[in-house]
């Protein structure tokens, strides 16, 4: 356990490195492009049969419980330790890391971004793979910080190298925005390392912010808070993430909705939630509000988007509904009650999967239209997929319905759970203003379900099959048959969308988990 | 009383003895090296420099003193311990990846090789010299011979306007910080009757109530020299001309040298010498750090990257931003109740800022042969030129920010911080975060334009990529990088400076 968990972080790493170096001979195959996409295959695909062992190895009758932990010092002058561990919180999260990642690798090597080379690519992927599997793992302060700053340079060349229109300015803004955002954390996270005496996250959780005076909790939920809201992100600082998911490639968008969003909602339930207890329930109904905002900026900003004649784009409407979403999330962690955490944690790994699968279809839809302006694609009466291309109109609707919270699939669970949370918040948090928040919460479904039907509306119907459909005007959206689902599209989405249906129908086993970490996380036992 | 004679412990002076003695050796023997055999100047003063930092090892248990008086205290004047050490290791090394800098350099551009090495050694003996001095007297000699032979090596580039007005500039502002710091030692020592640091420290904390404010006066006046070597703001005007005057290696030299003199007197005087007016020390420096990375990075933010010289330019305002975040922990030190322990935190960032310093302008060094102008537009595309050198120069500019692979860069903040939020200078945390950001913005920018796709023709690039690199040059950035990673690997070898009590 020990050791897959280290190897968890470390084998991306050295592949990020060996990809630079040159193929040895024996691997090179056709072409030393290909050869350096396949090893970012054969390394994601490694990494992910780790976390899969560790998932398998992970005694699942203790989930509170720390498992394969590695704790050796590391700097002793500032007490920093390499501690890692593992718990029900983090290994949905792990396994989410190294399954999107090995899929989009797989997705790049038949399908690689236009830009430099893949070299770089390859590289720049394994080492984002590792920053973030590093922040799920680590169980010390200052290496989280240190994994959740290793992430922005990657992600910033991923998007400034082999993005689309306008992609520069979008990759400087994600990177100031973050910055800000950690600076800010790393002082927040110091003050607690400096007046708590120790960087270990166990230790600090053990205590359940006994040491800490009742004004540093403050000023540490504020500073650490912030930095965690704007990778989350929580509404108003949000608004680098439109932007950056318009511009990035498709591999780079599904990573950054799928799972260095949860960074920053994992640092809540991580780091805020046990350490800070006394400033987080002051803060919560704040948290709770800025949520809410965001569920019903982001859906109408959507429903704006998707409007006929409204210049939306595809993935930006994606990346707000990624801000609406998230929001429930927020709401469910505010609530600062089991239910609504668990459901924040279930609806983490929804958005995860569902986002990812819908950034991968409209990813796919760009490249085959060559554009994802949704009035472009759909002309007058509709982009008629559904007639063209049947099974990718099927997989967008699917991902569609699950994205807008349809029972039975995973973005139910998650939403509902954080709403139920939000009826009965914890003690001490004012009811009325909590019912009142799920009251908009669940009008923010309700948009949710518009504006993505409006979608499917518009990209999967229309025409009648014939050529005169007002397509033909809109020579990227020609009338004629547009390429169905190819294979390798095939191989990398349906491990998502059967993980939709699973954790649609079986919530329990991503709640079992997660229930006895959060119930200890609260200081509940 | 007893013998007035004093016993010299030769092993503990060796540093600056051997670095002075190797100068004297260079000085004479270009007499008599023949115009086409100069190159060989540059090695014998590489090997004294090597040499002399061979000679710490045997004084690794930092216990000797030599200079001492012979009865009464028993003050010494020259103390060789862990701190000392530290900054001795730290100013030989920097002045061995300058002179690595300078080889290819003088032969370019046709400086007096003799002058030259005799200048930087001098200037290097009275650097190692100074952290060892513990008497105001000593001190302001070492200061003097470190900075001296500076003037003469910023105004070297014979019938260069622009490098003669670099001097004077340096010259005047430095002589008048020289007068001033004199006038306060002489207060000081008016009010105390003694010179050695230690003996200072305890009369200054029964000083006659008539002479109180001489000798206030004497410890504020004192600090002005040393805020002007570590170009502190409003003393950092010079900073930027000089530089751009300067030869390359010798603005490096400057960055990273002169600085650290400047903080090792200030460390010494402040916290050895003045403990007794933390109260007046302290919130000084606490203003003059947050102020000095303030306009050094603002004003490093406003470089525009096509202006002549910007390179240069940025990277001597960011020195003085750095200079900053240098000085916070001796502020700190102020408040601590362990000062040794703060200041460590200025030694182990000063040790990584040196190594990653001395590396960007290796780069620059190595930009300049081809692109004598040096604007930050030049470095565009360098990744498609020499990606080793690229990707050198943005592991550098990375650790300068503070940001993963940058992994030491970042922790060396991270003492920084915790030194000002422990001593309750919590608004100077603030302020040295607000500053970290504005530095971010800019050396990202110059990161990412490494790897930005150039805009110039296809020959430039391909006679560029033809052009061989020296070998001294390439010997100090692989130097400088393999420190820089192996720090970021294992951030101890530094920090555990800061965790130790070092005076």
């Amino acid at each position: 356990m020990q050791i897959l968990l280290a190897a968890t972080v470390v084998v991306p790493l050295l592949g990020a490195v060996a990809a630079l170096l040159p193929a040895p001979p024996g691997l090179k195959g056709h072409h030393p492009d290909q050869a350096v996409l396949r090893h970012g295959v054969t390394v994601t695909g490694l990494v992910l049969a780790l976390t899969i062992a560790l998932a398998i190895g992970f005694d699942r009758a203790h989930p509170a419980r720390m498992q394969g932990t590695t704790d050796i010092s590391w700097i002793p002058a500032l007490g920093i330790r390499i501690h890692l561990g593992i718990d029900g919180v983090s290994l949905p999260l792990l396994v989410l890391t190294a399954l999107l990642t090995f899929l989009c690798a797989l997705y790049s090597y038949f399908k690689m971004p236009e830009g430099p080379s893949p070299k770089a690519f390859v590289a720049l992927i394994l080492v984002l793979e590792a920053g973030t599997l590093a922040s799920f793992a680590v169980l010390d302060l200052v290496l989280f910080f240190l994994a959740f700053e290793t992430v922005l340079i990657p992600m910033y060349f991923l998007i400034a190298r082999w993005g689309g229109e306008d992609r520069e300015r979008a990759a400087w803004r994600f990177i100031l925005y973050t910055l800000l955002g950690s600076v800010v954390m790393l002082l927040g996270l110091l003050l607690i390392g400096v007046k708590g005496g120790t960087f270990d996250m166990v230790a600090l959780a053990t205590d359940n912010g006994s040491g800490l005076s009742h004004s540093t909790q403050l000023i540490a939920v504020l500073a650490i808070g912030t930095g965690l809201a704007v990778k989350a992100p929580m509404w108003p600082l949000h608004s680098w993430l439109p932007d950056a998911h318009t511009a990035a490639p498709t591999v780079g968008s599904v990573l950054l909705a799928g799972v260095l969003l949860k960074m920053g909602t994992y640092g809540f339930v991580r780091i805020l939630l046990p350490i800070a207890p006394d400033g987080v329930h002051t803060f919560a109904p704040y948290l709770a509000a800025f949520a809410v905002v965001g569920i019903i900026y982001g859906s109408l900003a959507c429903l704006a988007l998707a409007r006929s004649g409204g210049k939306g784009d595809l993935k930006r409407l994606i990346a707000y509904s990624s801000v609406g979403h998230m929001g429930f999330v927020l709401l469910g962690i505010a609530t600062l009650t089991p239910t609504g955490i668990n459901g924040a944690l279930f609806a983490n790994i929804a958005h995860g999967l569902i986002t990812g699968l819908l950034f991968f279809l409209v990813g796919a839809i760009k490249d085959r239209h060559g554009t994802s302006d949704l009035d472009t694609l759909s002309g007058a009466t509709g982009a008629a997929l559904y007639g063209r291309a049947p099974r990718l109109g099927g997989l967008l609707a699917f991902a569609a319905v699950a994205s807008l919270g349809l029972p039975g699939l995973a973005g139910f669970w998650g939403e509902m759970l954080a709403m139920l949370g939000s009826f009965r918040p914890a003690d001490g948090l004012s009811r009325p203003a909590y019912l009142t928040f799920m009251a908009l919460a669940g009008f923010g479904t309700l948009l949710t379900a518009a504006y993505m039907l409006v979608v499917i509306r518009r990209v999967c119907m229309g025409g009648n099959g014939s050529q005169d459909t007002g397509l033909a005007v809109h020579p990227g959206a020609s009338g004629t048959a547009v390429a169905d689902v190819r294979t390798y599209e095939l191989a990398a989405w349906t491990p998502l969308v059967a993980l939709t249906v699973l954790a649609g129908l079986w919530p329990a086993a991503l709640l079992g988990l997660t229930d006895p970490a959060v119930q200890q996380l609260l200081g509940g036992n | 009383m007893g013998s007035l004679v004093q016993s010299v412990d030769w092993l503990a002076i060796a540093p600056p003895t051997v670095t002075a003695a190797v100068a004297l050796v260079v000085l004479v023997a270009d007499l008599f090296v023949p115009e086409h055999r100069k190159p060989l100047l540059g090695g014998i003063a590489i090997g004294g420099l090597v040499l002399a930092g061979l000679s710490l090892l045997p004084l690794l248990d930092g216990d000797r003193s030599t200079f001492c008086l012979t009865s009464g205290t028993r003050a010494c004047s020259y103390t060789a311990d862990h701190f000392t050490l530290v900054v001795q290791f730290l100013v030989l090394g920097g002045a061995l990846l300058t002179a690595l800098l300078s080889v290819s350099d003088i032969t370019d551009s046709r400086l007096p090789s003799g002058e030259y090495w005799f200048l930087l050694l001098s200037s290097a003996a009275g650097a190692a010299l100074l952290p060892a001095a513990r008497d105001l007297a000593t001190l302001v000699v070492a200061l003097e011979v470190a900075s001296l032979p500076a003037f003469a090596l910023v105004g070297l580039r014979r019938g260069d306007r622009r490098s003669s007005e670099a001097a004077l500039k340096f010259f005047l502002s430095s002589v008048t910080a020289t007068a001033v710091m004199l006038l306060g030692v002489s207060f000081v020592y008016a009010s105390t009757d003694t010179l050695h640091l230690t003996q200072v420290a305890d009369a200054l904390t029964q000083v006659d109530p008539r002479l109180d404010v001489l000798a206030q006066a004497g410890v504020a006046l004192t600090l002005v020299g040393f805020a002007f070597k570590t170009a502190a703001v409003p003393f950092h005007f010079w900073v930027p001309d000089t530089y751009v005057g300067a030869p390359l290696p010798i603005a490096a030299y400057l960055s990273v040298v002169g600085k650290a003199v400047g903080f090792t007197g200030l460390i010494l005087v402040t916290v050895v010498a003045f403990p007794a007016y933390a109260d007046v020390w302290g919130p000084v420096l606490a203003v003059l750090a947050a102020l000095t990375m303030t306009v050094g990075n603002a004003a490093a933010l406003r470089q525009r990257p096509d202006r002549a010289h910007s390179a240069v330019r940025l990277l001597a305002w960011s020195s003085v931003g750095q200079a900053g975040y240098l000085l916070v922990p001796i502020a700190a030190a102020a408040y601590a109740d362990d000062p040794g322990h703060a200041i460590g935190s200025t030694v182990a960032y000063a040790l990584m800022y040196a190594a990653v310093n001395l590396g960007a302008f290796a780069v620059a060094g190595l930009v300049a042969r081809t692109s004598p102008a040096n604007r930050i537009a030049d470095y565009r595309g360098l990744y498609a030129r020499r990606p080793l050198a690229a990707l050198a120069l943005g592991f550098f500019l990375l650790c300068l920010a503070g940001l993963p692979p940058g992994v030491i860069g970042l922790f060396a903040k991270v003492t920084v911080f915790s030194a000002a939020v422990d001593a309750g200078l919590g608004w100077l945390a603030v302020v040295m975060a607000v500053n970290v950001v504005i530095a971010l913005y800019y050396y990202l920018q110059w990161t990412a334009a490494l790897f930005r796709p150039a805009e110039e023709t296809a020959e430039a690039a391909a006679g560029e990529k033809h052009a061989r690199v020296p070998l001294p040059l390439a010997t100090a950035m692989t130097l400088a990088a393999v420190l820089g990673i192996a720090l970021s690997g294992a951030p101890q070898l530094v920090l555990r400076f800061a965790s130790g009590a070092l005076l």
